[in-house]
């Protein structure tokens, strides 16, 4: 097989070589026996890639090899990812992720974009940036300590998710930059400074066989195990990694390649040995296969495949090249009309969760953000989705806020007893407290505070949804507290309120909540001084 | 083998590690590792100058990226066969 990248004349200067014809080791340019015109007959069919940088920058001394100990497996795998990578004329858009191990280097030799990355997270950050950047090829290339160790949760939700990148996953079955420990993939009674007396599935378990692990997820398209043993399993590495570096290049789905490679080092071996043992050791283990080479078929056009509507950051928030634009909803309130007679509103809304209590603050934040107040919301609950307290602080206010914790709220909103009890003495003499419920619970008092007790959630009830208790009270509180524009309530659950059935529920509770507090207001029943509003 | 082998190769000296690879999977075992040292301490590898085909094989064997340098006999303007099939390159 001739490989047509081969310079077709070779410079006769070409730098550092001994010639065959040499007796002694020296330079071709100062060796007399070097006959020239040998050269003239001859063509170089195999060279160093011009992937690889002309001198690697790496330390001061030995810029012309790898750090690799002689005999090392990665220096191969890098030869034939780098011919591959020519082959393919992607040099300009391939962007190699460096691990954490023997390769961390990588970057050094690659002449690609490079990005080394935290140990086992290369499949992570490769997603990342494949799916930023779509159109280049993006390769992680890790150890065994890295990929089946700590990386186990990267490469198998990696592949699970089908991402485009490719992997390859050089197993020598031991930690070599770390000096020799067990590795999940260390052969069964091998020897390691971790497991001296040898690999005990009872003690370590097993070899974690991680081509055929991936093999039984859906998405991977491609998934093959080769051997660094010896020639001819070198030249089957060789077309693997071709395959899956152009399932990639054709915008196919995962490709991995798992590269059974040798340490002589760490294994205490020569070089040649080592190759050896490849074959004879480890292969019985992991074998040698193409566990996976299809296109998976992801379901298209179906609901599950929906694609979201895309929208930039900016455009989402409304950020144009000038600043920022609120959003003020379909009505004609481009410009807020409310006056704001307040410097700054501090309001605390509690209950148990699924009343609505964030929900209910991030309403309020909104519709401040639209009426050009600042605001924040900080809001606190449990692990519970359901039940369980819940509360929030929401700040509007026209200055900057400092801290978006509440210590001391305006107006509170407690939509259970309990939230009444806990935070009521919070609330600033003065204050406003909103209470769920038809009368105020027996022996409380709030002295200097304004209290009013509004069934909210009966009134939610009979509008047809308990759901709408928080807009209920939302009504009350801006007709209380006068804070924010009631059309700007009604903008923003346009907006928020998906369901039109429930929008219309909404729109009744909210006014709903106002009404109430006008008739509470009508009949005189707010006993306690008059404070906030 | 009369006239010009097939093919030659040539080490790097510099890169060379003296791993001894290339001269183990050598098809016509024409390399050899140098018995002197080179100024890492490691024993190159070289052509004996005889019998190279040519077939790339320490080439893909060899961890260096530039350590070796397979070259192969230019084909003659007139050449019957040209040099594509070569006796130890099945593996290729």
């Amino acid at each position: 097989m001739a490989n047509e990248r081969g310079v077709s004349v070779v410079d006769p200067e070409v730098k550092v070589i001994v010639e065959s014809e040499a007796k002694a080791v020296t330079k071709p340019e100062t060796n007399p026996d070097i006959n020239p015109q040998d050269t003239g007959d001859y063509e170089a069919i195999h060279s160093k890639s011009p992937l690889f940088y002309d001198l690697y920058e790496r330390k001061s001394e030995l810029k012309h090899q790898t750090h690799y100990c002689p005999g090392c497996g990665h220096g191969v795998v890098h030869k034939l990812i780098a011919e591959a990578l020519q082959d393919l004329g992607v040099q300009d858009k391939t962007i190699f992720v460096s691990p954490v191990g023997c390769s961390v280097f990588a970057y050094y030799y690659f002449d690609v974009g490079n990005v080394q990355v935290a140990h086992g997270r290369a499949p992570a950050s490769a997603t990342g940036i494949k799916r930023s950047c779509p159109d280049k090829m993006v390769i992680s290339y890790q150890g065994d300590g890295d990929l089946a160790a700590i990386g186990t949760a990267e490469i198998v939700h990696a592949a699970n998710r089908g991402e485009k990148i490719t992997v390859f996953f050089v197993n020598n079955g031991i930690y070599g930059m770390t000096g020799g420990q067990l590795a999940p993939t260390t052969l069964v009674g091998m020897k390691s400074t971790t497991s001296p007396w040898g690999r005990r599935p009872s003690n370590e378990g097993f070899p974690l066989h991680m081509a055929e692990l991936l093999a039984t997820l859906e998405a991977p398209a491609y998934i093959e195990r080769v051997a660094l043993s010896d020639s001819k399993n070198i030249m089957k590495a060789r077309r693997a990694i071709r395959k899956a570096l152009e399932i990639q290049r054709n915008g196919g789905g995962f490709s991995f390649v798992e590269i059974l490679s040798p340490c002589p080092t760490i294994w205490g071996k020569d070089p040649v040995e080592a190759r050896r043992w490849v074959l004879e050791k480890m292969t019985p283990t992991f074998p040698l296969n193409v566990f996976r080479d299809h296109q998976p078929e992801m379901p298209s056009g179906s609901k599950a495949e929906k694609v979201p509507p895309q929208h930039s950051v900016a455009e989402v928030l409304g950020i144009t090249p000038l600043g920022i634009t609120p959003k003020t909803g379909g009505t004609d309130a481009s410009k807020p009309k409310h006056a704001h007679r307040f410097k700054d509103v501090k309001i605390k809304i509690a209950g148990f969760g699924g009343q609505g209590v964030l929900l209910l603050g991030q309403l309020l934040i909104e519709m401040g953000m639209r009426e050009g107040l600042e605001v924040s919301w900080l809001p606190s609950y449990g692990p519970e989705m359901r039940s369980g307290s819940a509360h929030c602080h929401v700040c509007l206010s026209k200055e900057r806020i400092g801290t978006p914790l509440i210590s001391h709220p305006d107006v509170l909103v407690a939509m259970n007893e309990y939230s009444l009890k806990k935070f009521a003495h919070e609330v600033v003499s003065g204050g406003v407290i909103l209470y769920n419920g038809a009368s105020l619970p027996a022996g409380f008092s709030a002295p200097e505070v304004q209290v009013v007790a509004i069934p909210a959630s009966e009134i939610a009830d009979k509008l047809g949804s308990t759901k709408v208790t928080n807009i209920v009270l939302m009504g009350a509180l801006l007709e209380e507290t006068e804070c924010l524009a009631p059309g700007t309530a009604l903008s923003v659950l346009e907006d928020k309120v998906k369901k039109l059935d429930l929008l219309e529920i909404d729109r009744k509770a909210l006014t709903a909540g106002r009404l109430f507090i006008d008739e509470q207001a009508h009949i005189g029943a707010v006993s306690q001084p008059d404070g906030f509003a | 083998m009369a006239g010009q082998a097939r093919g030659k190769v040539t080490v790097d000296v510099e890169e060379c590690k003296g791993c001894g690879l290339c001269v183990e999977c050598c098809p016509p075992k024409c390399l050899e590792l140098e018995p002197e040292l080179n100024a890492y301490g490691a024993h190159p590898a070289h052509y004996t100058g005889q019998c190279c085909t040519g077939c790339g094989i320490c080439f893909y064997c060899c961890p260096e990226p530039g350590a070796i340098t397979v070259y192969r006999l230019k084909a003659k303007p007139k050449a019957a066969a040209p040099v594509e099939e070569v006796e130890h390159a099945a593996a290729l």
